[in-house]
């Protein structure tokens, strides 16, 4: 998809002939879900009332101290490793230092030095089927601060519900080289997060915000230009995450074009998105020289993390969105599509895996999975495993459709029935509703008789032979299935239907 | 008039001899006569106080189990949070600052049946070392009011001091308990790092900070410990019941220690004036007529002491007291032209002169390029300090030396120089570097009748020894029962 570009192109052969690499490093900001705040116990509450989730420690009070929330440790540790992290053994707790008026102690408490995981590397599913590798630099735990509201006239206010909330933060190398490649990654950020339950990922409560960092190494007559880096600040949807950074990768080959300038010490600059203008708007010019006076928090004790804590949280671990998906296309035979229906939320992979182990036939299981599953789950707005259908019965429907108990037609009036009626048995509903497919020759035998008896006419053409001959056939075979609503056996009926014919 | 110490007021409030209404009233009756002169309170809850002590009294007459403190007026330091009245830490910026808590040494207070008579002056923030630093008022020694009562905890030492609460929580980062203990002529024990909560302490130092109380008497000082310390899950620092627990400070109190070693340095103690050296060594040789020897130790990071004591602690105070910005509490300049204003100009006001140099100190001291040459180095600094008494308690029990330079300085005497004053707390600060507890007790006079205090230290979690050390000097001598002549 092509994007509208502001500002005047001013040769646009010019721009196509230049030669230049695109490179996106993302920090991403993955609210947790734990109870409560990440250093109090106020719980976690979305959309409250202002200023009702709140304690002294996180409103800043004199006196109070934090103390930190474990599962938000345990979380960002098995966050971390599935991020492919090494996990510290001792990490500690740093205060991050500046004013704003959401931010009640004025300092932030954040990890500097010693962040909780470091090194790792997440794969992204390509376009082509393969995996990317991408590097992880760092993943740290913070507290999120609150939110302004300039919405009183002329006073600001300001909520501190969400003050204190746990934030990890993603911090990856500069290794993607398109936008799609950033949006491929902070989906399957989402998706495994999503699996191993640390967040929601809810993008529109902002559970998960993203902050690209983009340039461009431009060659021209064999020579290298980079391109000032450019950061977008706090995007909330894929969408724009995505439409931010092929604006940038545009606007910046134009302002080179335009300038020629190139990435020196400072030159970085800061820009917000536009969602309504689909630009990028300068917010900073040059990257102000920020001494956050970093410095370890003496109210918090080191965290020191002992191997055998490392293995529990290990034991916690499961497949990975990428690695079942690649899997399901090994093992199964899946198409890439269905295997990314299948993994794309972790209540789903495992009805499906539960459904073939039950003896389901994973073709079969996918196909219901993923068209009546899928549709009215999506209309209950609920899971697959709250749709209450048992994997065991959704295999024994599969199983009977292989074998031919019954037919894809009779399969969805099977289905739909299920969804009201879960606990019934598929083959007991097929009994009850007569959807029983029909593969006694002798009864069928007595159907096709009538039917070729009432049509002389295609039955005439059939043996004309020549174009006609084919469709005559098929409209006999469409009244047996009429006659039977469905339930005849094509294969056996068809067959009977040629031996008749011929004779 | 003759105070009881606090447990004998406890003792005959629980038997009925006094009642804690009377106690409480007299107490009252001492301070209106009393604290126009020395200024030791901040606010004080005559009410409240008084309510409470009847309904204390009315427990006691139903036969109710009581605690710890039942019925005795004691005085809490204004940089703890009270939800009663303010909490004001000295500071124009909390002046009208209402705490939503308490801090859990209140709450403990509380729990114990104490009466809460009042809430003490201190040097803003808790900086300094006369509390001619409070940003309210000022507090005068009891025992020379043209003097200071030293400081931070001025107002609980002089409250004590004259009689004007039975005993007091001070809290303490470089001295700040211990000093102007020895200045008044009271007990004050620093407690180790860990041993007592800080929740609701409003922090000056984190590191550094530590609650402790002050009293007339070594007994009064384990009453009080035991009654405040112990593991707060709302303060990750507070030490865990596991690795130490709160043992019962009273138990073995009067039970001397045998065959006890003090450690001395006496190149340290040279660097007091000679009076104070005098009493020093005269309560050393009373400990010696008790049994002890003195081991000459080595502690040769301690010069270092004060030097990396201003930057650790400054530097924690910069950004501990960066909440103060007139935005969400405390004091807002009147009429700020835009919100960057609301920050500078609310602090600028809010702050006195020596909050304003440490956060200064503090904040340079954290500044990038820098960091690694001050902070950094103060940490290393620190952690020498803490190896030098490590190894010296191989070889002793506890540690003996002064606790101030000199006796009660003149006030204004030192207000000019910043440094002079930060050097009055030489024999004070290492301590809060190494974490352990440390305690004065009073052991003399020099010949302006004011008192000198013997400060006495021992390893990490080692009060109870500690406590049993000072007693054991307490029960020797009569110091401790001098009374300044402000209430004759």
């Amino acid at each position: 998809m092509k994007r509208q570009l502001i500002g005047i192109r001013k040769d646009r052969r010019l721009m196509s002939k230049l030669d230049y690499k695109v490179l996106v490093g993302l920090e991403i900001h993955v609210q947790l879900y734990t109870r409560t705040k990440m250093f109090c116990g106020c719980e976690l509450a979305f959309g409250a009332e202002p200023n009702s989730r709140v304690c002294p420690v996180c409103l800043g009070m004199p006196g109070s101290l934090p103390v930190m929330n474990r599962q938000a440790v345990e979380f960002s540790m098995l966050a971390g490793l599935a991020l492919n992290c090494q996990i510290a053994q001792f990490t500690k707790w740093d205060r991050k230092s500046y004013y704003y008026p959401d931010l009640p102690k004025n300092y932030q408490i954040s990890q500097y030095d010693l962040p909780l995981a470091l090194n790792g590397f997440l794969e992204i599913p390509m376009a082509d089927g393969s995996l990317k590798k991408i590097r992880i630099r760092r993943a740290h735990l913070e507290e999120d601060a609150g939110k302004n509201l300039h919405t009183a006239g002329n006073f600001s206010q300001v909520d501190l519900n969400r003050a204190g909330t746990p934030l990890l933060e993603i911090v990856t190398e500069p290794d993607m080289e398109a936008a799609a490649e950033v949006r491929a990654l902070a989906e399957e950020l989402q998706r495994i997060v999503r699996y191993l339950g640390v967040s929601e990922a809810d993008m529109q409560k902002g559970h998960m915000r993203f902050e690209p960092n983009v340039n461009l190494i431009i060659t021209r007559n064999g020579q290298e230009f980079k391109t000032p880096i450019v950061e977008v600040k706090n995007l909330n949807s894929f969408r724009a995450l995505e439409n931010s950074i092929n604006y940038e990768i545009e606007r910046q080959l134009e302002r080179f074009l335009e300038t020629g300038e190139t990435m020196e010490m400072g030159n970085k600059s800061t820009r917000g998105w536009d969602d309504a203008k689909e630009a990028t708007v300068l917010q900073r010019e040059k990257e102000e020289a920020h001494d956050y006076r970093y410095f370890p928090d003496p109210d918090l004790v080191p965290v020191r993390v002992s191997e055998q804590q490392l293995n529990e949280i290990k034991s916690r671990l499961c497949e990975l969105p990428s690695k079942k998906r690649l899997r399901y296309i090994k093992e199964y035979g899946l198409s890439d599509y269905d295997a990314g229906v299948l993994t794309e939320m972790r209540a789903t992979a495992e009805f499906f895996e539960a459904a073939v182990k039950a003896g389901g036939e994973p073709k079969r299981v996918c196909n219901i999975i993923t068209k009546e599953y899928s549709r009215e789950a999506n209309e209950r707005n609920c899971t697959i495993p709250e749709l209450g259908v048992s994997p065991g019965k959704t295999a024994e429907l599969s199983k009977m459709i292989v074998i031919g108990t019954v037919s894809a037609t009779a399969a969805t009036s099977i289905i739909s029935i299920m969804f009201k009626s879960p606990e019934q048995e598929p083959e007991q509903i097929a009994h009850e509703h007569n959807l029983l497919q029909k593969s006694d020759a002798g009864e069928l035998e007595g159907i096709i008789d009538e039917v070729l008896k009432n049509n002389q006419q295609a039955v005439d053409d059939f043996k004309a032979g020549g174009k006609k001959s084919g469709k005559a056939r098929g409209f006999l075979l469409g009244q047996v299935m009429q006659k039977t609503k469905g339930t005849a056996n094509p294969k056996v009926a068809g067959e009977i239907l040629d031996r008749k014919l011929s004779q | 008039m003759d105070l009881l110490s606090a447990r004998q007021l406890r003792d005959k409030i629980k038997n009925r001899e006094i009642s804690s209404v009377s106690a409480t009233k007299a107490i009252f009756e001492c301070i209106a006569k009393v604290e126009p002169t020395i200024g030791a309170y901040i606010s004080t809850f005559e009410g409240e106080a008084i309510q409470k002590a009847a309904e204390i009294d009315k427990r006691i007459a139903a036969g109710e189990k009581m605690g710890r403190l039942a019925g005795v007026p004691i005085a809490v330091k204004d940089n703890m949070c009270t939800t009663f009245g303010t909490t004001t830490c000295a500071s124009k910026i909390l002046a009208n600052f209402h705490a939503p808590y308490n801090a859990t040494v209140v709450e403990k207070l509380l729990a114990a049946d104490a009466v809460i008579v009042g809430k003490t002056n201190l040097d803003e923030f808790a900086m300094g070392s006369s509390t001619e630093n409070s940003g309210l008022k000022q507090t005068v020694n009891p025992w020379d009011t043209t003097r200071v009562p030293g400081g931070s905890s001025g107002g609980s030492t002089a409250a004590v001091a004259a009689g004007l609460c039975y005993a007091a929580l001070g809290s303490d980062t470089g001295g700040s308990i211990r000093q102007p203990a020895s200045l008044c002529g009271v007990v004050g024990l620093k407690p180790t790092y860990g041993r007592v909560s800080r929740y609701g302490l409003v922090a000056y130092g984190s590191s550094l900070d530590q609650i402790g109380p002050v009293t007339q008497t070594v007994e009064d000082c384990a009453l009080m410990l035991n009654v405040i310390a112990g593991h707060d899950p709302a303060d990750s620092t507070s030490v865990d019941e596991k690795t130490a627990p709160a043992g019962d400070y009273l138990a073995k109190l009067d039970e001397p220690i045998k065959g006890l070693r003090i450690g001395i340095a006496p190149h340290f103690n040279a660097g007091a004036d000679e009076q104070v050296r005098k009493a020093i060594d005269e309560a050393l040789k009373t400990y010696k007529n008790l049994g002890a020897t003195l081991i000459e130790i080595d502690m040769p990071h301690f010069d270092y002491a004060i030097a990396a004591y201003y930057m650790v602690a400054t530097a924690e105070a910069s950004s501990n007291l960066a909440r103060y910005d007139g935005v969400h509490y405390g004091y807002r300049t009147p009429n700020p032209n835009d919100y960057i204003e609301v920050y500078t100009k609310s602090r600028a006001e809010g702050f006195g002169k020596e909050v304003k140099r440490r956060i200064m100190l503090g904040t340079y001291a954290l500044s990038s390029g820098y960091y690694d040459a001050y902070y950094l180095k103060a940490l290393k600094v620190r952690n020498l300090i803490r190896g030098d008494f490590v190894k010296a308690f191989e070889k002793c029990d506890c540690i003996m030396m002064p606790v101030s330079p000199t006796t009660a300085f003149k006030i204004g005497e030192k207000t000019d120089d910043p440094l002079k004053m930060y050097l009055s707390d030489i024999y004070t600060i290492a301590v809060n570097l190494a974490g352990i507890p440390g305690i004065s007790i009073p052991c003399g006079f020099d010949d302006k009748n004011l008192p000198i205090g013997l400060q006495i230290l021992s390893p990490a979690f080692g009060e109870e020894k500690l406590l049993r050390v000072a007693r054991m000097f307490e029960t020797a001598t009569d110091w401790h029962k001098k009374r300044p002549a402000i209430n004759e």
